[in-house]
């Protein structure tokens, strides 16, 4: 008996001649409650089992990367927000960094542990999501709830700093869009006083759970050596059993500052898929405590006055400043001639902004190198000979956002 | 031909010892190494370096269109060597007239996607490619839409 419960294993079915009649094409999509957004798949079923499943993409293609070439370097960051929606501050953070990168812009410590803090936040936000949808589909209705009632606090969080639950563009190439709101640390701190019980109630309900165990371990298999000839990143990798993450390995936002743990897994399965994000919530949990317990003094934006707006105080009295605030408001500015390529950890792993500059005030080129895009190329070769009730939990497994993918 | 500055960089030495007539150009900027690889060389050039430099991974491939100038388009690679924990950029120039390229899916698999992409937005044919075939936009759609002589706004008359 093998692990999918068919005698004889699925191999000798799949590379076996197809048995005619029994062969079916079934579309999954593109509005099928499962793929979480608009992701179509075309099934080739012999009976219960996978032969092929097919793709298809680009039903939420918004033309954002065209839409960079039309916008000054500071208001594109907004269209960042809409690309991942579920981890809005990390493509913020993605693409601030590339463009400071261009310009060769110091940013000052209090903002670069502001970011750190916030996207950190949004790595749970996202994971949040990601659990109670996953464990959703899969059937375990109330895991669901519990994840929201997390993720409302969180969203509460961003709406104190930048006053948008979602859409937040906080990051602004320089530092922060507003100064850190006043009781932030207090608002913080309470959040992350009860966070990591509240992530033992998630294992309870499903670590030890015979359904959730049943449902997930042994499925959604796919080689090490073909996730990363395949594109797949971030906690798929991990749960492989490679250390892999930009925040260890390129750090950047003075990440090289705080102490975590990249948490791995061997089994390669969906339910170590599960086991490396629930651990990586509380590695997220702790960065957050060490950039809010931590954080240091000083101003929260850059010292340049070409490209930071100046405090509305020295606008209002000093000609020079208001010179300048006229300039960028109008005419925005300009980055000089050159590319960079800048990668973060995203939470659903790496995401690269390529960012060309040809020395105006809108950017030449910018192409988002985005997690799910690359993680959905290995749908195929994970599902493919897997029984259909399985695949559910298989491609939830990849957390994959249509907005990333489609951009 | 390597720039002379970058001979101290292993990875470019090894790619112009691998084949000289290769390399046509190259900078080291803001900490990113990149190659000017001759068009007809890339496939060649991308085996190897995955082959003897441990560039298991492609990152992604993408476009620029220089337009009005010619060569108009540059495509571009950006890999990623896991182990070493380092990025390298490879960059081909194209002209405007009927752009191709060979494709580098022999090399890595996730080229698939990355240049399906690259042929819907920008219009470039990637040869040998096993499924070159729009993924973004409609299978009738008429037209590239990162070309930079594409519209932003505006309808179709």
């Amino acid at each position: 008996m093998s692990e999918s419960g068919i005698p004889g294993g699925i191999a000798a079915i799949v590379e076996g001649e197809p048995s005619g009649p029994r062969r079916m094409v079934l579309n999954m999509g593109p509005q099928h409650p499962s793929t979480h957004g608009v992701l179509r798949l075309v099934l080739e079923l012999d009976g219960e089992i996978i032969m092929r499943c097919q793709p298809e993409l680009g039903y939420l293609h918004t033309g954002i990367e065209k839409e960079f070439e039309v916008k000054n370097y500071q208001q594109a960051v907004t269209l960042t927000d809409r690309v991942d929606y579920l981890a809005p501050l990390s493509n913020n953070l993605g693409y601030c960094l590339a463009v400071e990168k261009l310009l060769g812009l110091e940013i000052p410590p209090q903002a670069q542990w502001m970011r750190v803090m916030l996207t950190e936040l949004t790595r749970l936000n996202s994971h949040l999501v990601w659990l109670g949808t996953h464990a959703l589909d899969i059937g375990a209705m109330s895991v669901f709830l519990y994840c929201f009632r997390e993720r409302e606090d969180i969203l509460r969080i961003f709406e104190m700093f930048s006053g948008q639950r979602m859409m937040t563009s906080y990051f602004r190439i320089g530092g922060l869009a507003l100064e850190p709101p006043r009781g932030w640390a207090q608002r913080v701190k309470k959040f992350l006083d009860v966070f990591p019980s509240r992530v033992d109630e998630y294992e309870d309900l499903l670590t030890n759970n015979r359904i959730w165990i049943g449902r997930t371990r042994g499925i959604g298999r796919i080689s090490l050596e073909d996730m990363l000839d395949l594109g797949v990143t971030g906690p798929m990798l991990r749960a492989a059993g490679l250390k892999i993450d930009a925040r260890k390995d390129e750090p950047y936002s003075s990440y090289e500052k705080f102490d975590f743990e990249v948490p791995t897994r061997t089994e390669n399965d969906v339910y170590a898929r599960y086991q490396v994000r629930i651990e990586e919530m509380r590695q997220s949990a702790r960065i957050a405590r060490q950039a809010m317990e931590g954080m240091p003094e000083g101003p929260w934006k850059a010292a340049d006055e070409h490209v930071v707006l100046p405090d509305r105080e020295k606008m209002k009295t000093q000609m020079e400043a208001l010179i300048y605030h006229f300039k960028i408001v109008t005419e925005g500015f300009r980055v000089p001639e050159g590319e960079v390529y800048q990668v973060i950890e995203s939470p659903r792993g790496e995401l690269g902004f390529y960012v060309v500059g040809d020395g105006t005030a809108k950017p030449y080129r910018v192409h988002m190198r985005t997690p799910s895009f690359g993680n959905l190329q290995g749908t195929s070769k994970m599902v493919e000979g897997g029984l259909l009730a399985d695949m559910i939990a298989a491609i939830g497994s990849m957390d994959f956002v249509l907005g990333d993918t489609d951009r | 031909m390597l720039p002379d500055n970058l001979r101290e960089f292993a990875v470019a030495a090894a790619v112009e010892t691998f084949d000289p007539a290769a390399v046509t150009g190259g900078k080291h900027e803001r900490g990113e190494l990149t190659l000017e690889i001759a068009s007809g060389a890339i496939a060649g050039v991308c085996g190897f370096l995955k082959r003897e430099c441990r560039f298991i991974r492609l990152s992604t491939v993408t476009a620029v269109d220089r337009y009005p100038a010619e060569p108009r388009f540059e495509v571009v690679y950006h890999l990623h060597s896991i182990e070493r924990k380092e990025r390298l950029r490879l960059k081909c120039r194209l002209g405007g007239g009927k752009p191709e390229i060979e494709s580098v899916t022999s090399v890595w698999r996730s080229a698939g996607w990355y240049e399906r992409e690259v042929f819907d937005l920008f219009g470039i044919a990637f040869l040998n490619h096993p499924d070159l075939r729009r993924i973004m936009m409609p299978d009738d759609w008429e037209g590239h839409p990162l070309r930079k002589d594409y519209p932003v706004t505006g309808q179709r008359v």
